[in-house]
C-alpha cells in the first residue's frame, strides 16, 4: 500500500457499475444471438448441401457483435474432390439433421 | 376490465412477496378493487406475509384444474375489504399449473377486480414464466446489488418476450422498483446509486424503498408494511409506488425512518 492509497478513498460501488456494464453488455448480445446463429447454421447448411456434399462440420458460423456494426463469418470447407450435385436432386431438400 | 401486473425479479429473496402485499394493500387503501395471486406453487409465502395463512381452504390449483370455484378460493383480507388474495398450493409443484387454466383463471379475475397483482416465483422457469404471461405492466423489483440486476436484467428480456403481449408484438410496460436502498451507504460509494441502476437496466422508475426495520416487523405479525405502519419510511415509499402505478406523478423522494436520539448518536458511521 504506498501512502496515497491511505488518502484516496477507495469505493466500491463505481467497481460494481462497471463490471455491470461490461459484464450485461456481453450477455444481451449473447442471449439474443443464440437461436440466430442455430437458425443460421441450418439453412446455410442446406442451401450448401442443394449443390455439393459437405461435412456438417464443415461448415462455421461466427456472429460479432461489434459497437457500430456485426460481422457475420461463414467458413465452409468445400474438400477438393467434392461433387457437384445435379441441380435436381436435391433441389429444396433441407439437409438432414 | 382490470389491469394485469407482474412482481417479478429473477432472483429470490429481493423483495417480490413484500412488494405484492405493500403494493396491493395501498393499492386497496385508495379504494382500488385488488386480487394479489401467489404464483409461487409448493413455496407459498404470501398467505404468510398477508397474515391469512390459516384461512386458506382451496388455492390457484385447485382453481385451475376445476376442483374448486375461483370465488371459493379467493380470501377477502380482514382490514380492507376491497383486497382479496388467491393463494399458492403448497402441496403440488408447478407443473400442475397449465396454459390454458392460468389463462382462464386471470381472464376472470380481469372481470371482477380493477388490478390483478401476479407475485412471480424466483428463476426463470416455468412459474416465473406463468406468473408474467398475461401482464400488461410488470414491477421489476431490484436490490442495489451485483446479481440482483444482473438477474433483473435477463427478466427484462423475458418480459420483452415471453409474455402473450410481446408475442403480439405489443410493448409491455415496465418499471423498476428499487428496495433496500441505503442512501447513505450509496452517498458513500459503497452501495450502487440508484441513477446508476437505472443507467444499466433502462426501465423507468417506480419508486426506491428503503432498508427498514420496519418490513421485517410487519411480516412478523403477518401484515403489509403498508397496514401495518402506514407512516413508516417504506410505506411511504409503497404508496407513492401505488400512485405511480395509477398514472399519478408524484416526485421520487427516499423516505427515512426517524430514528431516536441513541440511534443518531450510534447509528451514523463514519465514511
Amino acid at each position: 500500500m504506498s501512502l496515497f492509497d491511505i488518502f484516496r478513498k477507495r469505493t466500491t460501488a463505481p467497481v460494481a457499475r462497471d463490471r455491470l456494464q461490461v459484464l450485461l453488455a456481453h450477455e444481451r448480445s449473447v442471449i439474443g444471438k443464440s437461436d440466430l446463429i442455430a437458425v443460421l447454421q441450418e439453412e446455410i447448411l442446406a442451401v450448401i448441401a442443394r449443390h455439393i456434399s459437405v461435412d456438417r462440420d464443415a461448415v462455421q458460423i461466427k456472429l460479432d457483435r461489434g459497437a457500430s456494426f456485426s460481422t457475420l463469418e461463414i467458413d465452409v470447407e468445400v474438400p477438393l474432390d467434392a461433387k457437384m450435385k445435379k441441380p435436381a436432386t436435391g433441389a429444396g431438400v433441407p439437409a438432414s439433421v | 376490465m382490470g389491469k394485469v401486473l407482474v412482481v417479478t425479479s429473477g432472483k429470490g429473496g429481493v423483495g417480490k412477496t413484500t412488494s405484492t402485499a405493500a403494493l396491493g394493500a395501498a393499492l386497496a387503501r385508495g379504494g382500488e378493487n385488488v386480487v394479489v395471486i401467489d404464483f409461487d406453487v409448493g413455496l407459498r409465502n404470501l398467505d404468510l406475509v398477508m397474515g391469512a395463512e390459516r384461512r386458506v381452504v382451496f388455492d390457484l390449483i385447485n382453481v385451475v384444474q376445476g376442483d374448486a370455484k375461483l370465488a371459493q378460493a379467493l380470501i377477502r383480507d380482514k382490514r380492507i375489504d376491497t383486497l382479496s388474495l388467491l393463494p399458492a398450493s403448497q402441496t403440488r409443484d408447478k407443473d400442475a399449473l397449465t396454459i390454458e387454466g392460468v389463462d382462464k383463471v386471470i381472464a376472470e379475475l380481469k372481470e371482477k377486480f380493477d388490478w390483478v397483482i401476479c407475485d412471480s416465483p424466483a428463476g426463470i422457469e416455468r412459474g416465473a414464466l406463468l406468473a408474467m404471461r398475461n401482464a400488461d405492466l410488470a414491477v421489476v423489483v431490484t436490490n442495489p446489488e451485483v446479481s440482483s440486476v444482473r438477474d433483473s436484467d435477463r427478466i427484462i428480456g423475458m418480459l420483452d418476450s415471453k409474455t402473450l403481449k410481446a408475442e403480439r408484438g405489443e410493448r409491455i410496460e415496465k418499471f423498476l422498483l428499487v428496495t433496500r436502498y441505503d442512501p447513505q451507504r450509496a452517498a458513500r460509494n459503497e452501495m450502487l446509486k440508484v441513477e446508476d441502476v437505472l443507467e444499466i437496466l433502462s426501465i423507468p422508475l417506480l419508486g426506491i424503498i428503503p432498508e427498514s426495520e420496519e418490513v421485517l416487523k410487519a411480516s412478523n405479525v403477518g401484515a403489509p408494511v403498508t397496514l401495518n405502519n402506514p407512516n413508516s419510511a417504506p410505506s411511504k415509499a409503497y404508496f407513492d409506488a401505488a400512485r405511480r402505478l395509477k398514472g399519478e406523478t408524484v416526485e421520487v423522494v427516499v423516505p427515512m425512518d426517524r430514528k431516536g436520539f441513541m440511534g443518531r448518536l450510534f447509528g451514523r458511521r463514519v465514511a
